[in-house]
């Protein structure tokens, strides 16, 4: 989505993004960014809080008019609450280790099944 | 509360897939610096467009992604995203409102801090390849949103 902010952006049409993952956007850089410290899935507010919803597009919209110049970063003030998931998302364990390796030959053997059909693009 | 660090997602993503038998690391874009254009007239006089990353239909996970497009009226009430890269543990999607925020928005034109909400939103497919979305994806995705009278555009990925 950074990519397609950078082209609208080049095409004269500014843009925010409302997002959760910062490094990933900020690598990429953009003209405005609202960064919503969230597990990546919901960063314009928890499930079913439209409360924090409204709170949350109404910070990211404000940013079309307060930012003044490209790689503007606001963090919401929002709080996810549990903490857990930051260590857990894509955690690589011994225990999950033999799991994983497995789970990438599956998948690089679909790869390659799709890849042989005569109609794989 | 602590506060913490954000999540260093292109590294645990890197560490994620090598363990997955992945060889090489996957290049997340990179620049310098960034195109930036300045807002035309006030917000409250603005059309806003939407895009999201989200898909209007089940995909498999390997299925090819392409840009779609859909009215705001009625605000769909289901969204798909299984095909995507997201905690999956931690939380769900099944509220389209917290990654595509037609009401909220919508809440913003009647309280005339937009102009307006353009009648359409669209999905970004969020492809691998950069080239994809800049030389394809992206082209397409501003024409749509000017052919709806787009003039900014708010921009969601999960």
């Amino acid at each position: 989505m950074s990519l397609i902010s950078r082209h609208l952006e080049a095409n004269g049409m500014p843009t925010v993004i409302i997002g959760s993952a910062l490094d990933i956007v900020e690598h990429c850089r953009v003209a405005r960014f609202l960064f919503v410290d969230f597990p990546l899935g919901n960063p314009c507010g928890k499930p079913w809080d439209t409360a924090m919803q409204r709170r949350i597009v109404r910070h990211g919209v404000s940013l079309f008019e307060s930012a003044t110049a490209a790689s503007t970063t606001a963090r919401s003030p929002e709080r996810w609450g549990d903490d857990g998931w930051r260590s857990a998302y894509m955690q690589v364990t011994e225990a999950n280790r033999l799991t994983l390796a497995r789970m990438g030959e599956d998948l690089r053997r679909r790869r390659a099944v799709r890849q042989s059909r005569p109609d794989a693009p | 509360m602590a506060i913490h660090e954000p999540v260093a997602y292109m590294a645990r993503t890197r560490a994620y897939y090598q363990a997955q038998g992945f060889q090489r690391a996957y290049a997340y874009a990179q620049h310098d610096d960034a195109p930036f254009a300045p807002l035309p007239k006030p917000l409250a006089q603005c059309t806003v467009g939407l895009v999201i990353t989200a898909s209007l239909a089940a995909r498999a996970p390997l299925e090819p992604r392409q840009v779609a497009s859909a009215p705001i009226e009625p605000v769909p009430q289901r969204l798909y995203a299984d095909d995507l890269s997201w905690d999956k543990q931690a939380t769900h999607t099944d509220d389209a409102a917290s990654f595509c925020p037609i009401v909220a928005l919508k809440e913003l034109e009647q309280e005339k801090v937009i102009g307006r909400l353009a009648a359409r939103f669209h999905c970004a497919p969020t492809e691998y390849s950069q080239r994809t979305t800049e030389e394809q994806d992206a082209p397409e995705i501003l024409r749509r949103l000017r052919d709806d009278g787009a003039e900014v555009a708010l921009l969601v990925p999960l």
